[in-house]
C-alpha cells in the first residue's frame, strides 16, 4: 500500500498538496470565528450537488420550464426536499456572505497584502447574486417572470446600449423561449465556471498569506487538520440544520402559476432585492438611471476601493461607518417595502388571487388529463374556476353581482342594476325570481328598467309575478312545478340528481306552462317560448333551453336577438359584437356560472 | 522481493537541459527565436477566432429579429365604451412567433380604451412606461396606477403624475374609428425606462 501511494505521489505530488491543505499553520490555534469560509464552501459544494440534480430533471422552455419544475417538486423522489434545499441555501448563502464580508472588514483583514484577496470575496458576492437573479426566473412561474421582467427592462435603460444590450439578455425583443436558455446557460454554465475559478483563487491567495489570525492568541500554534477541521464541519451542520429548518418551515420552495404573459401579477422581487425595489421608488423620471445603475455602481466601486481608504486609521473607520450604512439602509428598505405591501390592500388582494391561481395549477396538472403537450398555461386559461369570476369581476360586475359581490369576493364598486347570478338557473334561483317579494329587489329586476321604480309602468313580467300574490296553495303547488320544468332545461350539475328523481314532477310542469297555472289569466306560452315553439313576442325572452350552456352563451353574445330580449333588451351589452368578450371568455364566464369545472374525484372516500 | 526504485524510471523527463554550445549563434538564433514568438501570437489568435465569432455570431442573433410590425385591429364597437369616460380594457390577440414556435392568435398584450366627449377615442398600452409592470384603472382616484412602484397617470391625458417615477406618461396608441363605430387600434410596445416615447422594433 505504501509503495502504491508512494508511486502514486511521484506522478502526481499529491501529498505535498494533502500536506498543503491539511497541515497549514493556524497562529494561535484554531478558533470559532475562522469556520465562515470554509460554511461557505459547503454552501457551495450544496448548491452544486443538488443544482446538478435539478438540472437533470430541468428543462429550459417557456413550455416547459414550469411544466418540469412541477414534475420535480410534486412527482419526483425527494423532489420537493431537492429543490427546497436549492432554494434556502442561496438564500443563506447570501446572509453567509455578508457576514463573511462584515468579519474581513471588522478585522482588517481586507488591507494590505490581503487586497487582491478581498477583490475576489467581492467578486464572490455579486456573482452569487447573479446566480440568484438568474436562477429565479427559471421555474418560469408568474413570481419569477414578473419580477424578472422588471429587473431586465433596468439593463434598457443603460445609456447607448441599453436597448441592445436587453435584446442580447433576454434573447429577443420579447421574452421567451431563448430568455430561458440564456439564463440557464449563465446560471448553470457561466456563472459557477467563473465561480469556481474565483473560489480556487480565493483559496490560493488566502493560503498565500495565512490567516489573519485574531490577537491575543490565546493557544500554540495548530495546524488546520484535525481541530480547526473540526469547529469548520461544526459550521456546515449547523449550516445544513438551518437549510433544513427552512425547507420545512416553509414547505419546500414556492411554485406559483405557470407565467402567463397575459396575467396580471404583483411584481415583486425575491426579500434580498427588496430594498432596490424599493430604492427604485425614490427617483423620477429619468433619475431611475441614478437609483438603478448610477448610485450601485457607485456603492460597488467604493466597496472595492476600501483596501486603499482602509490603510489609513480613519479611512478604517470610515469603511466601517460606511459598511454599517449600507446594512442598515438594506434594513430599512426591506422593512418598509414590505410594510408597504402589508398596508396596500390592491397588492394583498392580488397576492391572494395569484396564490388561489398557484393552488388551483396544482389540481388541473393532477388531473387524469393531465398537463398538454402545449404547456400547463392553458391550463388555467381555459379553468372557468378561476377565469369566470376574473372575467365577471371585470366586464359583468359593473351592473351585476354575485351573492353580492364582485365574484372574486370584493364589495361591489358601482350599485346592482342587474340580476344576481349566483346560482342562476337553479330552482332555487327561478323560485326567488317569481316570487313577488323579491322580483323587484337590486337580486332581480329591481335595478333594471322592467321595473318602474315610480310605481307607474311595470313590465308585464314583473306585473304578472306581483300578480302571483293572490295564488291559492293550488296555484302554488303548480308554479312550483313549472320552476322545476324551466330550471331543468339549465342541466345544471348540481341539479342533475334532483333533475333526475323529480321527471314526472318536470313533465307536469311543462304541461303547466301551455295549459296555464289554476286561478291566471294567462299560461307561460302566451308570451314566451317553448320546447321549441317561438316566442310569440319577439320581446320576450324564448324559455327553451334555458340558461343551458348553449343559452347562456348565445344570450351573452347578443341579448338583443328576437330570441331574448330583441328591442326590450335593458343596457346589457352585446358582448359577441362587441368583442369585449372574446367566445371563449363568454363559455368561461358562463361554465363558472353554472359550476361547471373540474373538480378532482375525491380518494378518500371511505 | 526485488526493490524496485521508482524514483530512478520517473525522474521529470522535461528537465530544463542547458542548451548545448553548438546552437549558441546568437544573433541569427534571437532573430528566429523573435518570428517564433511572432508566429505563435499569430497562430493562437487565428485557431481561436473560428468558434468565437461563430459563438459571437449566435449571441447576437437577438439583434437582428424584430418584433413584426403589428397592423391595425379592430378591437370593439364604439358603444361599448361607456360615455361616462371610464376607461375599459382589452385584450389584443395576434399571431407571435417566440423563437422555434408560432402562436396563433394567442394575447399579445392589452390596452384601455377611453371615450372622449368629443366622440374620440383614447388608447393606452396597460404596460407601465417606468419599469413595465402593468398599470389598473382606480375607481377610487380616477386615474390609471402601477402598484410596482406607484406610478399614476391622469386619465384624460395620460401624462404621469408629478410624484410619479416614469418617466414619461403612458403610451397612447394609434386609433382608427372604421365602419361606422368600429374601433381599430395599432397595437405596439414601447421601450421602458425613458422620457421618449420608442417603439421596440
Ligand atoms: S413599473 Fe410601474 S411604477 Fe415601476
Amino acid at each position: 500500500m505504501k509503495a502504491l501511494l508512494g508511486w502514486l505521489d511521484q506522478r502526481t505530488g499529491y501529498k505535498k498538496i494533502v500536506n498543503e491543505i491539511l497541515f497549514e499553520n493556524i497562529p494561535g490555534g484554531p478558533r470559532w470565528r475562522y469556520i465562515w469560509g470554509s460554511a461557505l464552501t459547503f454552501c457551495i459544494f450544496v448548491q452544486f450537488a443538488t443544482g446538478i440534480m435539478l438540472w437533470m430533471a430541468y428543462s429550459p422552455s417557456s413550455q416547459t420550464a414550469w411544466e418540469s419544475v412541477y414534475f420535480i417538486q410534486e412527482e419526483m423522489n425527494a423532489g420537493w426536499l431537492l429543490r427546497g434545499i436549492h432554494h434556502y441555501a442561496a438564500q443563506l448563502m447570501t446572509v453567509l456572505l455578508i457576514l463573511h464580508l462584515m468579519q474581513v472588514v471588522i478585522d482588517k483583514a481586507y488591507t494590505a497584502p490581503r487586497e487582491v484577496n478581498y477583490w475576489f470575496g467581492l467578486g464572490l458576492l455579486f456573482l452569487v447574486m447573479a446566480l440568484s437573479l438568474t436562477g429565479y426566473l427559471l421555474p418560469w412561474d408568474q413570481k419569477g417572470y414578473w419580477a424578472t421582467k422588471v429587473a431586465t427592462n433596468m439593463v434598457a435603460i443603460t445609456p447607448v446600449i441599453g436597448e441592445s444590450l436587453q435584446k442580447i439578455v433576454i434573447g429577443g425583443a420579447d421574452y421567451g423561449h431563448h430568455t430561458l436558455t440564456r439564463f440557464f446557460a449563465l446560471h448553470a454554465g457561466v456563472l459557477p465556471g467563473l465561480l469556481i475559478l474565483l473560489i480556487v483563487v480565493h483559496i490560493y491567495l488566502f493560503r498565500r498569506h495565512g490567516i489573519k489570525a485574531k490577537k491575543p492568541f490565546r493557544r500554540a500554534d495548530t495546524p488546520f487538520w484535525p481541530e480547526q477541521v473540526f469547529r469548520d464541519l461544526v459550521a456546515a451542520l449547523a449550516v445544513m440544520a438551518a437549510i433544513l429548518g427552512l425547507v420545512l418551515w416553509f414547505d419546500g420552495a414556492h411554485l406559483s402559476a405557470p407565467a402567463d404573459p397575459a396575467e396580471r401579477y404583483p411584481a415583486r422581487p425575491d426579500w434580498y432585492f427588496m430594498f432596490l425595489f424599493q430604492f427604485l421608488k425614490y427617483f423620477k423620471g429619468e433619475g431611475v438611471l441614478w437609483g438603478g445603475i448610477y448610485i450601485p455602481a457607485f456603492i460597488v466601486g467604493l466597496l472595492f476601493l476600501m483596501p486603499f481608504i482602509g490603510r489609513w486609521k480613519q479611512g478604517h473607520r470610515f469603511n466601517l461607518i460606511f459598511l454599517y450604512t449600507l446594512l442598515g439602509g438594506f434594513v430599512y428598505l426591506t422593512y418598509i417595502a414590505y410594510a408597504k405591501d402589508a398596508k396596500d390592500e390592491e397588492f394583498q388582494f392580488a397576492q391572494e388571487q395569484a396564490r388561489k391561481d398557484a393552488e388551483r395549477i396544482r389540481v388541473l396538472a393532477n388531473a387524469p388529463a393531465g398537463i398538454p403537450q402545449g404547456g400547463a398555461t392553458s391550463l388555467l386559461r381555459s379553468d372557468p374556476y378561476t377565469q369566470g369570476p376574473k372575467i365577471f369581476a371585470d366586464k359583468c360586475a359593473s351592473c351585476h353581482a354575485y351573492g353580492g359581490m364582485d365574484g372574486l369576493g370584493r364589495e361591489l364598486k358601482e350599485p346592482q342594476s342587474a340580476p344576481d347570478l349566483k346560482g342562476v338557473g337553479s330552482r332555487e334561483w327561478l323560485a326567488g325570481f317569481v316570487d313577488p317579494d323579491q322580483i323587484a329587489t337590486a337580486k332581480y329586476f329591481g335595478g333594471t328598467h322592467f321595473v318602474d321604480r315610480d310605481g307607474g309602468n311595470q313590465s308585464r313580467m314583473v306585473e304578472y309575478v306581483m300578480g302571483l300574490r293572490d295564488l291559492s296553495p293550488t296555484g302554488q303547488g303548480e308554479l312550483a312545478k313549472v320552476v322545476a320544468a324551466v330550471s331543468a332545461q339549465a342541466e345544471l350539475k348540481s341539479q342533475k340528481g334532483l333533475d333526475d328523481a323529480d321527471s314526472d314532477l318536470i313533465r307536469e310542469g311543462s304541461d303547466l306552462f301551455w295549459d296555464g297555472i289554476t286561478g291566471l289569466d294567462e299560461a307561460c306560452i302566451d308570451c314566451h317560448g317553448w320546447d321549441g315553439e317561438e316566442s310569440s313576442e319577439s320581446r320576450t325572452p324564448d324559455l327553451t333551453g334555458w340558461m343551458s350552456r348553449e343559452y347562456m352563451i348565445e344570450f351573452i353574445k347578443n341579448p338583443e336577438h328576437p330570441r331574448f330580449y330583441g328591442s326590450g333588451n335593458d343596457r346589457m351589452p352585446v358582448y359577441g359584437e362587441e368583442g369585449t368578450l372574446t367566445e371563449k371568455q363568454i363559455g368561461l364566464v358562463v361554465d363558472w356560472l353554472r359550476g361547471e369545472w373540474y373538480e378532482p374525484v375525491d380518494t378518500q372516500m371511505p | 522481493m526485488a526493490h524496485i526504485n521508482l524514483s530512478e524510471n520517473t525522474k521529470l523527463e522535461n528537465e530544463k537541459k542547458p542548451i548545448p554550445e553548438e546552437d549558441a549563434k546568437p544573433e541569427k538564433a534571437e532573430r528566429r527565436e523573435f518570428m517564433v514568438k511572432v508566429g505563435s501570437v499569430c497562430l493562437g489568435g487565428v485557431v481561436a477566432i473560428p468558434p468565437i465569432a461563430a459563438g459571437v455570431a449566435v449571441l447576437m442573433d437577438p439583434l437582428r429579429r424584430k418584433q413584426g410590425d403589428t397592423d391595425f385591429t379592430r378591437v370593439t364597437l364604439l358603444d361599448a365604451l361607456p360615455e361616462d369616460g371610464t376607461p375599459k380594457k382589452f385584450t389584443i390577440y395576434a399571431d407571435k412567433q417566440d423563437a422555434w414556435n408560432k402562436f396563433p392568435n394567442t394575447a399579445i398584450g392589452a390596452i384601455y380604451l377611453c371615450r372622449k366627449s368629443d366622440g374620440k377615442v383614447d388608447a393606452y398600452n396597460v404596460v407601465c412606461p417606468h419599469l413595465g409592470c402593468a398599470v389598473v384603472f382606480r375607481e377610487s382616484e380616477r386615474d390609471y396606477y402601477c402598484p410596482c412602484h406607484n406610478s399614476a397617470f391622469d386619465l384624460e391625458t395620460g401624462t404621469q403624475a408629478p410624484d410619479s417615477p416614469s418617466a414619461r406618461g403612458l403610451d397612447s396608441l394609434e386609433v382608427r374609428l372604421e365602419n361606422e363605430g368600429e374601433v381599430w387600434v395599432k397595437f405596439q410596445n414601447f421601450q421602458p425606462g425613458i422620457a421618449d416615447k420608442k417603439a421596440i422594433a
